[in-house]
Formats: C-alpha cells, structure tokens, sequence
C-alpha cells in the first residue's frame, strides 16, 4: 500500500466510528423499547431505562459498543480497548427484512450496527497468555513482531488476526515450535464481509495442538480487490481440498497451491456461491393457488 | 502486496492457450506422431473412470484411476457431485432452522451434524453452562447410538464391497433397530433436527427406556456374532489385512482423525480430551489397534460399537432417575415455545399447547409467534466446537453477525478430510484394495459435499 492512499482511508475510518457511534446509540434506543412490555409511546418513561441500558453498555466494553455482551471468563481484564479498534461490519435496518415499502412496525428507521468482539488485552487468561507469549517471543527474535495484527478472546476461544503476508511463516513456527506444536490443522472457511471494507474476505483457520491439548484459530484478511492469501498447503497438506473448496466457494486465490481448481461446484460454474453477493437462487413454488416465493425474497427478519 | 498478482488472471488456460510442452496439430493426418508421442507406456496405461454412479463408492463418489495391468499407479477423487449448497442456504434461515439443514449432511450420522452447530450456537448465545441435565444425557444417548448404527453401516457396506453379504445383510438389520429406537424417540429414522439450541425438541416417550434396555440386552448377543463371523475369518483378513496403509504421520499431515487415525494405536478421541455434553462422567475406554491398515480399522469399529453400548447403558440409568426433568433450557428467550404430541394422525403440534396460546393467553401466542418466526438474536462472533464424529472430529465454524439468522456456517466435515488420503492408501496397490481403501475410510457422500 501507497502513502498516497492513506488519507482517505483515515477519513472513511473516522466516518465509520462516527457511524457506529451513532447506530450503537440508536440500537440500544431500540432494544430498551422492544424490551419494555407496555410499549407506551410516553418517552419521559422510556428515556431513564434506555440511559441506564447505555450507561451499562458503555461501562462493559468501554467503547460505546454496548451491543456485545463480555464472556464470563473475559471479565477480570475487561479493560476498555482503544476506541478507532471496534470496527463496524455492516448495519441492520429496521426491524424486519424488508426493503422499500412494507415495515409498518415504526421501527423501519432503526439502525444498529454490526460490531464483532473487539480485541483483547492481556491477560488472555489460563494457556492464552503461554501461546502468546511463545509466539510473541519466536516473532521478536525474527523482526516479525507486526505478523499478529491483534488478539481476540470471546467465549473462552483464542484467535489471532494474522497479516496476511506473514501467514505462511507463523503458520510453519505455530506447527513447528515445541511450546506451540500445533500439529493438525482443521481446515480452512471462509468468510465474506462485504460491508468490511479493505478487508472483505476473511479465511479462518482452526489449529489444534494434539501434544498440549489446545485449539487456536488464525484469521487473515484479503480485499475483494486483490483476493489473494498464501497458501498452507506447504505447511499442513491436509488444506489441499479445504483451500479448494475456499476458492470454489468464495474466489479466494491461494498463491502456492499446487492445484487450485474448484472441488464442489462444476468446473465450468460462473460465480462463487458463498459470496454474500451471490444470490441463494430459487423459484416460486405454488401450492394450492398461492404462491410461496424463494427463501431469499421472502419477507423475513435480519 | 506480497501474494501473487499474477495468478489473478483466469486459472484456466482455455483450448489453444498451451504454451508449454508439445504442441500437436490433430488438423493434418498426422495421428502417428501422436501415438509416437505418447511413447511405450501406450498399451499399458489405462485411465478408469469409476463413479460417480458405482456401487462401491459410498454414494456419488467418482475416482478416477491410472493402472499399469492390476496395479493403480495414481488415485485422485472426483467430488461435488452430491452438493446441495446446505451451507449457503442455512445463512437464510433462523438458528433453529439450521439445525434442520445441517443434519441432512452426513445422513449417517444425523446427530453429530446437530450436535456440533448446536454447540456452536450455545456458546456463542453463552448458554453452554444452563443446558439441562437431561437433555444433556439425552445428547450423548442419541449419539452413540447413532454411533452403533453409523458403525454398522461402514461395516456392512465394506463387507458388502469385498463380497461378505452376509455382513451387509446382518449389518443392516441391526442397524434398522437402533434407526426403530430414533423413530420412537424423535418421530423420524432420519434427518431428525431433534437437537435444539438450549436442549432436544422434546422428552422420552414413554417405554422408550424399555425399548433401549431391550436394544442393549439384543445387541450385547450380536455384536459378537461379528466378531466371530468377521475377526478371524482368513479370507476377511485376506483382503483387509495391510491394505489401506497409513501411519501416524501420514494421518498428521493429511488433517485425518477418527477410526483411521487410532489404527495407528494414538488414542485421540475427542469425548475424552476435550469432552462436550458431559462426556466426562461416562466410563468407557478409546479402542485403538496398531496396524495401521484395514483390518485395525474394522476392529476399531467393532469395539466401539461395545464401547458406544456401554454409555448407552450408563445414559438409560441415569435417564431413569430423571423422569420429568426438563430438557430445554429455561430462558425462555431461547427455549423453543411449541410442543409435540402424539395424536390419532401420528405426531404432530401439541394440542395443548395450541389450546394455550390461541385460547388463553395472548402474551403466550406472541412469545410463540416472535420465536418461531423472527427466532432468537445470537451475540456477534464466532465459534468452533468439534465433536468425535463415527468417522472423526466433525466441526462447525458459526458466525453471527448479532441477527437471527447464522451469518456463515461452515462444516468441517471428517469424511470430506478423510477422503484426501484415498492416493496415498491405494496408490501401488491392486484395483480390488481401492475399494476396500476407501471403506476403511467410510466417507460418507452427503457430508463431503455439503
């Protein structure tokens, strides 16, 4: 990446704090009238629980981000993140599914945001902290300290956001170091995130070290632009047909794999299914005089 | 970046593209300089095409294979022919819809796929710790009996492949008990969604606890009628016996757990060393066998069946103190509101229940409504919890995206891992130990493709 391109790229950043910032607060909004069984319209009444719904989610995260609620076992180093971290991967509107006309609920205008866990400090907690500090020692001794872009602990799994350049060279320390010994590789899936921009597609790996008795997960990003990730097929020979089948399904291209063809989906098929922009496809179905449309255009709730 | 830009282009060279290697003009009539081209191995080698539609494929398998007389010289599979998109189409439905999706996958084992996702689904929503006892036993019930008949198949079928018929045919009446035991308790033989997020739809019916006693008391006689028909019956081991190698290391590198990895004699069993729905609290032990081939892999089955019996008989035990326990969680934001019942038509809506929310409580008849319909919100993020499938560790990786509806599901389905070892097991053997190769693997069509 250029310096030329980092301006604007600061810029969309801020605008989507701001965002986010600003559909957390509407999302809260939303949820304390949803939860309030009355559903009087008087807002002197509504307003003091939706303060202290938002006053609790900020004190939670420390972000603002109030919609995600701390693992238990999180709680102890639950200290805020630096805010610019939580990033926004899309936003819900309304209440239901539908698009134009239709949402008669008044909570057409409501816009929450899509906020993933964000990442964590340490103290991870129990064996976290050993992995990472293995990993984080074998990094500096190689002048690759920046290869662990972050850390996310949520619901007692460990995952570490790996640059996606340097993917190869942890994957060969976490399989080959004795404190790390991730031997076995369960397989790579991808993730479209069309609203994550700069960083769309998403390949997680989930690493299980057999000797310790741990599982970790890696996550690397590629743009839509450019939808490259090196492959591990090197590494772990069992990410053969699981590279494959990431490719066929979202057009990831794994550079170094030795045979990236498609492996579920015809060798001609335009497309790649998995995508989010992909549609699930379908025909109306009749049945006695009405007329069910396919799963994706029915009326339904996001 | 760093990746490679160039391959960015179309992977596929189109006909006429060729820019390596010898380029041959079919145009004149030059046919000879091709044969000539193709040089001595001309007559011997042979390209079979077996599958997709061959009976011994294990469903809609296509190999295609390279041989020098009998001998295979290069093995590679041909999948995807029985892909139905489960994944995709689960992000278009609710959590609880997904569970109906997901067990279609590997039809063998129906419980296992619901089992994984639902794990999934309760530790991203944090419910992990509040599922109740019972529906917990019920979980590990379900499955290992789903073990005992998924076993039976793999055995029978690889009996059946290899010439054995009466293995087949004593394999698949064993196997219709325990699928007569899912009836009576989920209603259906197969594609149950019978494991909920928060616990199981509904509880044991009643007699279900004699009808299991009497399954293991039957069982406990045939399964040695195997043992003795099968163990040491010199034409079964003829064909079984170091064919289908594959050692530790092999297995290591090619991602390759269940059965096929503990003939290698590592005893990796994921109810034991990273044990789910309670399977601390069951006593039975991890075959394994040392031969690393076939023969170790049909032995490793048999005694799991043994093994799987036992925590069944532990699961009726402990299901008899818990007669009228609950087995759905109590948070009612979760808990799946409807109810079944058996009516003079069969099973179908409780009615009860329905007497309830249409005639007595409207609060009722609207928790119903937004649950079955809009579902449950599932916090964001992302989880993998792995379960010991028959055939190995068998995965989901859920997403959410804070909505109703999995925002990506993906399955890291054993039999789709498996079935990558099919070269190197098969290559340098005979055709005939192709076959028996790939039912030492048992893959199972519907959970490769999805």
């Amino acid at each position: 990446m250029s310096g030329a391109d980092e301006t604007p790229e600061e810029n969309v950043d801020e605008r989507a704090d701001e965002r986010v910032d600003e559909a957390v607060d509407e999302a809260v909004a939303g949820r304390a009238e949803d939860e309030s069984d009355d559903r009087t319209d008087s807002n002197e009444e509504a307003r003091p629980a939706e303060e202290d719904n938002l006053e609790a989610a900020k004190s939670e995260t420390g972000t603002g981000s109030g919609v995600e609620q701390a693992a238990p076992e999180q709680s102890p180093e639950n200290v805020p993140a630096p805010t610019g971290e939580v990033r926004a991967v899309g936003a819900r509107h309304g209440m239901f599914g539908v698009t134009g006309t239709g949402d008669t609920s008044g909570y057409g205008g409501l816009v929450s945001a899509t906020v993933f866990p964000t990442p964590s400090q340490r103290p991870y907690g129990g064996w976290f902290d050993e992995v990472a500090d293995a990993l984080e020692a074998r990094l500096r001794a190689t002048d690759l300290t920046a290869a662990v872009e972050s850390v996310v602990v949520h619901r007692g799994e460990i995952t570490f956001h790996v640059r996606r350049e340097d993917l190869p060279f942890v994957a060969q320390m976490l399989r080959d170091d004795e404190a790390l010994r991730f031997e076995f590789c369960s397989g790579v899936s991808g993730v479209h995130y069309p609203e994550d921009t700069g960083r769309e597609l998403h390949a997680v790996y989930h690493l299980l070290s057999m000797t310790h008795n741990r599982r970790i997960r890696l996550e690397v990003t590629a743009p839509d632009s450019d939808p490259h990730v090196p492959s591990l097929v090197s590494v772990y020979p069992t990410l053969d047909w699981h590279e494959r089948e990431t490719y066929d399904m979202f057009g990831l291209v794994f550079d170094g794999h030795p045979a990236l063809t498609r492996v579920l989906m015809p060798d001609d098929w335009p497309g790649h299914p998995q995508r989010k922009d992909y549609p699930l496809g379908g025909i109306p179905v009749e049945y006695k005089g009405g007329s069910i449309p396919p799963p994706d255009q029915r009326r339904s709730y996001n | 970046m760093s990746t490679d830009t160039s391959r960015q282009q179309d992977l596929y060279a189109s006909p006429g593209d060729t820019s390596q290697g010898r380029v041959f003009t079919v145009t004149g009539q030059d046919w000879d300089t091709i044969t000539d081209g193709l040089g001595e191995s001309a007559e011997e080698r042979v390209v079979v095409n077996m599958g997709p539609q061959h009976p011994s494929t294990h469903g809609v398998l296509r190999l295609i294979l390279e041989l020098e007389g009998e001998t295979v010289t290069e093995a590679r599979c041909g999948i995807g022919y029985l892909h139905t998109g489960i994944e995709k189409n689960m992000e278009y439905r609710s959590w609880v819809q997904g569970v109906t999706f997901c067990t279609r996958m590997d039809y063998l084992s129906p419980f296992y796929n619901e089992a994984t996702y639902v794990l999934g689904v309760e530790r991203l929503l944090d419910i992990e710790d509040d599922i109740p006892e019972k529906a917990q036993v019920m979980r590990v019930l379900l499955m290992e009996l789903n073990r005992i008949s998924s076993h039976l198949v793999a055995i029978a079928t690889g009996g059946m492949e290899i010439g054995a018929l009466t293995v087949m045919t004593i394999g698949f009446r064993e196997r219709e008990l325990v699928l007569d035991l899912f009836e009576l308790i989920t209603g259906l033989r197969m594609n149950h969604a019978f494991i909920r997020p928060g616990g199981v739809a509904q509880d044991l019916p009643p007699g279900a606890l004699d009808e299991i006693r009497d399954f293991i008391a039957l069982m406990k006689k045939r399964l040695p009628e195997y043992a003795a028909l099968c163990n040491a019956n010199p034409i079964f081991k003829g064909r079984l016996v170091d064919v289908g190698h594959l050692d530790l290391a092999g297995c290591i590198a090619l991602g390759i757990t269940g059965p096929v990895l503990r003939s290698t004699g590592y005893a990796w069993d994921l109810r034991k060393v990273q044990p789910y729905s309670g399977y601390e609290d069951y006593d039975f032990d991890v075959q394994t066998w040392d031969t690393c081939d076939s023969y170790g892999r049909f032995r490793i089955r048999l005694n799991e069946m043994s093994e799987s019996l036992r925590i069944v008989e532990q699961c009726a035990d402990r299901l008899a103190g818990l007669e009228g326990a609950p087995v759905m969680i109590g948070d009612k934001k979760v808990a799946w509101p409807s109810q079944l019942a058996i009516g003079s038509d069969g099973m179908g809506n409780s009615l009860d229940h329905i007497r309830h929310i249409m005639g007595e409580s409207m609060e009722a008849l609207i928790h119903h409504f937004k649950l079955v319909t809009e579902g449950f919100r599932v916090p964001a993020g992302q989880a993998y919890v792995p379960v010991e499938s028959p055939r190995g560790e068998l995965g989901a990786h859920v997403v959410s995206d804070g909505g109703t509806r999995p925002f990506r599901a993906h399955f890291r389905d054993p039999s789709f891992t498996n079935l990558q070892a099919t070269s190197v097991m098969s290559e340098g053997g005979m055709v005939a130990d192709v076959i028996v190769a790939i039912a030492s693997i048992d893959p199972v069509m519907g959970g490769v493709d999805r």
